[in-house]
């Protein structure tokens, strides 16, 4: 560790809070993935990881490696351009995924006993739900896809 | 001084990195259902590439960089195939 005495103060005292506020955030996210209720809210959390808290570890990394080799290092901003453009396009397939999956089951959400307890909050949701559940919906104890008419791509 | 502090918050940094691992590690193992054990799947890339970076902060080398980068590469396609497989039943059709 000789490297930190190379280190101007103010560099030094930025690094330490852009990456405590980084991790922090991602301890916040982890946290909330852990506390929330429904799948649906389990999403909103590590979101913050991915986002804010990637975002300072990365800019502190920058700001740390361009300082010691005193020329300007960017190529971490790759990862947080993956980060940015990846992250929405997982979660909106994983979100569909799992709508996907509550609907073939009929169940407005994933956890019935926390889903009982907003009732009015999940009436509108259940009410869009029904023409879907006028008609008899077919028995899908298998996989929808084993039988179906769809063409396989 | 500022470097003891730099130290101390590198290290705190770790340990709470560490600890939302384990927690994005519970939901993936402890998860009600399949969707939840991605989530926390996912989340447990993201905070896998944090904790590279800060690694590589304290030791001083770019060579986390891209175990970190390659960390974020394989963690998208894992979510993306595995979001495929709950809604299709299977990723190559």
């Amino acid at each position: 560790m000789t490297f930190a005495t190379e280190l101007p103060t103010w560099t030094a005292l930025l690094i330490a809070a852009l990456v405590l506020l980084g991790a922090g955030l991602a301890f916040t996210g982890s946290l909330g993935l852990l506390r929330f209720n429904r799948f649906y809210e389990r999403v909103h959390a590590p979101t913050l990881a991915t986002t804010l808290g990637a975002g300072c570890v990365l800019i502190a990394s920058m700001i740390f490696f361009s300082v010691l080799q005193t020329r300007p290092v960017v190529h971490e901003i790759l990862i947080a351009i993956f980060l940015t453009l990846t992250t929405p396009v997982t979660l909106m397939l994983l979100v569909r995924a799992a709508l996907f999956r509550d609907r073939v089951e009929n169940k407005p959400c994933n956890e019935v006993e926390t889903c009982a307890v907003p009732a009015a909050k999940n009436r509108p949701r259940s009410g869009r739900l029904a023409p879907s559940q006028a008609e008899p919906m077919k028995p899908l104890t298998h996989h929808p896809d084993h039988g179906d008419k769809r063409d396989h791509r | 001084m500022t470097a003891n502090v730099l130290l101390g918050s590198l290290t705190l940094a770790q340990i709470l990195m560490t600890l939302a691992m384990a927690c994005a590690t519970f939901r993936m193992l402890h998860g009600p259902r399949a969707q939840d054990r991605v989530l926390g799947l996912d989340t447990l890339y993201v905070n896998a590439i944090l904790l590279l970076l800060i690694f590589g902060i304290r030791s001083d080398s770019t060579v986390y960089f891209e175990a970190a980068l390659v960390i974020a590469v394989l963690g998208f396609v894992a979510t993306a195939a595995l979001a495929k497989f709950l809604m299709r039943g299977e990723v190559i059709e």
